[in-house]
């Protein structure tokens, strides 16, 4: 199945290059050298046994190197944001970043550089040249090998030293076609120096078709920077999700990653940050509400190359029917990253006999004066607790209802943006309720 | 109002109740004592409903409706409440949404309309009062990390908040200091009125010297094996249990 796209790149990749940046197009015969060595990862590899993916590679997909403009208008189908959340708002239809029509967007701070990677790797070529690649070309992995030799454009943010964005930033992702249809992207995030930015990014499905998206997302984050970057997928399940978020962190800076899945059809999220220097704070969480065949793999990497940092991971899912979720939480502690403190649980809720939760924690620590921990639970909703609600006469489906909601708690609480965490809490509730149990464009305009 | 016949009940197919006979009017409050492992919690998880336990035979009616053909939720909104002897704790939910949740349904049940946020506060905040329980508690998380006698406090709280027509004490006065038990009697007396009734089941009498019960009976291996009134408490105190097995067995 590897062979199509390698047929595919030899034969058009010319006009894969034409129609992307030179900056882009400098590592991409490399990146397809290796995936040509690697193909699609497989579930012999020991970072993907979880998940078997090769179904979703077999399917045959139309892609659109030549960027051809697709007949979509974003602000006519997705009329609001969140409510309540006022945000700079983008949108990115497959791989293609929408011309920008928001008036408010203008309000960016001086300095602050927003758009398509392509049109940055033109008008910015050495800022982007300084960042593109250089966490995601050393990655041994198929699907970020396969990124790097198809994707042609993606989304950019830069934001400047010193410089607070007042509002945060949203990008919705909206898969459109009329046929299978595979998009790849490539998107570049710098947050520089004492800098402060906050990401909300909404993957959504628009027709009833097979969607294939592949992104790699790298992250670059300064010294006493703050970054939050939250993912939220509303997707239908003919789509198939890999987003591999690449984040590099320098002293004493901040990051919150929170992947949240809503609904989905097949979901591999890659998440590896490196705390590259001293007093790095970083928080990685997530969820997942699975029902019907939904798959979600969340595979992460907190690497303390440095010591003195605090990191904190807490994923929690909530499993029905044959839905099938993954948890890797792997941390690293260098040798010399002494008095880290990095602590990991992971908890999981099976609604059914059928749902199937699999989860690893994986701590490779190699310094001795340092305080970690881990915790993964797979169980049951608490008996008692639902016998103790109904005798106060909340009925069973109520009192189930709120402890999925307590469950799910804290993870929204991680959530930095007020009026997101209240919508988030909202959808989730919505979600545990069946009532979005099929995804129809954006759940934020529901 | 609560009619019990000839109730039997196990758990893990093992008999625990063995045919217990109790009727209870309103206004009226009974002392239920005995010894350990005497079923007397049984019994209270039995009238709430607990899918645990299953009954094997007998009947209990209350208000001349088939409790054991009910839900616990139902025959909550119906007017039983259980004070329970360990208060679960639910990570999460705050003690507002819980209550809130609670009082909406039994309105539901009874078609009348949701509780306004006003009136809801204000309901609150007498109930608070009413046992002495701190507003900090009623802010956390479902008996999270309260202690033991905060969660007997919550428990009459909850009952205040929900005015049951028949309450069951189900060791309320365990693990209580002699302050936080006045404060648990002084609220179950107060909320005390002709028409509601109060089983309290107790290890000891300690309690009925702030609830004075009408009748006290004794249950032992799964049967009321003797009743009186509260003079019956007054002399298991000082005899202890042990003179019953006695008459049982002779």
């Amino acid at each position: 199945m590897e062979q199509q796209y390698i047929d595919l790149y030899k034969a058009h990749h010319a006009t894969i290059k034409e129609h992307s940046a030179a900056v882009i197009n400098e590592s991409r015969d490399e990146a397809f050298a290796l995936f040509e060595e690697l193909g699609f990862p497989t579930t012999r590899l020991e970072n993907y046994k979880y998940t078997d993916l090769r179904p979703a590679f077999e399917q045959d997909y139309g892609l659109n190197i030549r960027r051809l403009d697709f007949p979509v208008d974003p602000y006519q189908v997705f009329k609001c944001d969140v409510p309540g959340i006022d945000s700079f708002l983008y949108f990115v239809v497959n791989d293609g970043f929408y011309p920008e029509e928001n008036e408010r967007n203008k309000e960016l701070p001086e300095g602050v550089i927003i758009c398509s990677l392509k049109e940055a790797s033109e008008k910015h070529p050495e800022l982007v040249k300084k960042y593109y690649g250089r966490l995601s070309n050393t990655k041994k992995d198929g699907l970020v090998a396969f990124n790097g030799a198809f994707a042609q454009d993606g989304f950019f943010m830069y934001v400047p030293k010193n410089v607070e964005l007042p509002r945060p930033v949203q990008l919705i992702n909206i898969m459109r076609s009329d046929v299978d249809f595979m998009a790849n992207s490539h998107n570049l995030i710098i947050i520089e120096e004492n800098a402060k930015a906050q990401l909300l990014v909404c993957d959504h499905t628009q027709d009833d078709v097979h969607f294939f998206a592949n992104r790699v997302t790298e992250v670059f984050v300064g010294e006493y920077a703050t970054y939050d970057h939250y993912k939220l997928e509303n997707t239908h399940n003919r789509m198939t999700n890999l987003a591999t978020l690449l984040v590099e962190q320098q002293a004493s800076s901040n990051i919150i990653s929170n992947v949240i899945t809503l609904h989905n059809g097949l979901t591999r999220n890659t998440i590896e940050v490196a705390l590259n220097g001293k007093h790095c704070e970083t928080e990685v969480c997530g969820m997942v509400i699975g029902d019907k065949n939904q798959t979600v793999d969340n595979f992460t990497s907190v690497l303390h190359n440095m010591p003195e940092c605090h990191s904190d991971e807490l994923f929690k899912y909530v499993l029905d029917d044959s839905s099938k979720g993954a948890f890797t939480g792997r941390l690293y502690v260098a040798k010399d990253a002494q008095k880290t403190l990095a602590y990991q649980t992971n908890r999981n809720i099976l609604l059914n006999r059928t749902a199937r939760m699999r989860t690893k924690p994986q701590l490779e620590i190699y310094a001795d004066d340092v305080k970690c921990s881990h915790g993964a639970t797979i169980g049951q909703l608490d008996d008692n607790a639902l016998f103790y609600m109904r005798s106060r006469g909340i009925p069973f489906n109520e009192a189930r209802l709120l402890l999925m909601n307590a469950f799910m708690a804290d993870v929204i609480d991680y959530i930095r943006i007020d009026a997101l965490r209240d919508r988030i809490k909202m959808l989730v509730e919505k979600r545990l309720r069946g009532e979005l149990s099929k995804c129809e464009g954006c759940v934020i305009c529901q | 109002m609560l009619v019990i016949k000839n109730l039997h009940a196990s758990i893990n197919g093992k008999e625990i109740l063995k045919g217990i006979n109790l009727t209870v009017n309103p206004g009226e409050i009974h002392a239920i004592m005995g010894p350990n492992g005497s079923g007397k919690s049984t019994l209270s998880s039995v009238i709430t409903g607990n899918p645990f336990f299953e009954v094997t035979q007998g009947s209990i009616e209350f208000n001349g409706k088939d409790l054991l053909e009910l839900a616990p939720e139902e025959r909550a909104n119906e007017g039983v409440f259980l004070s329970f002897q360990y208060p679960v704790e639910i990570p999460g939910v705050s003690m507002v949404n819980f209550m809130r949740a609670a009082i909406n349904e039994k309105r539901k049940y009874l078609n009348e309309p949701a509780i306004s946020a006003s009136d809801f506060l204000r309901l609150m905040r007498e109930k608070k009062e009413l046992v002495e329980m701190d507003s900090k508690l009623t802010n956390r998380a479902v008996n999270e990390g309260f202690s033991g006698g905060e969660k007997k406090k919550n428990e009459i709280f909850q009952m205040a908040m929900l005015e049951p027509k028949l309450a069951i004490l189900d060791e309320t006065d365990s693990g209580l200091d002699i302050d936080a038990l006045r404060i648990v009697a002084n609220g179950v007396n107060k909320l005390k009125t002709p028409d509601n009734a109060t089983i309290v089941i107790t290890h000891y009498q300690r309690l009925l010297d702030y609830i004075t019960p009408d009748f006290v009976h004794v249950l032992y291996d799964g049967n009321i094996v003797k009743s009186g009134t509260k003079e019956l408490a007054l002399e298991l105190e000082a005899r202890g249990y042990d003179w019953i097995k006695q008459e049982v067995e002779a």
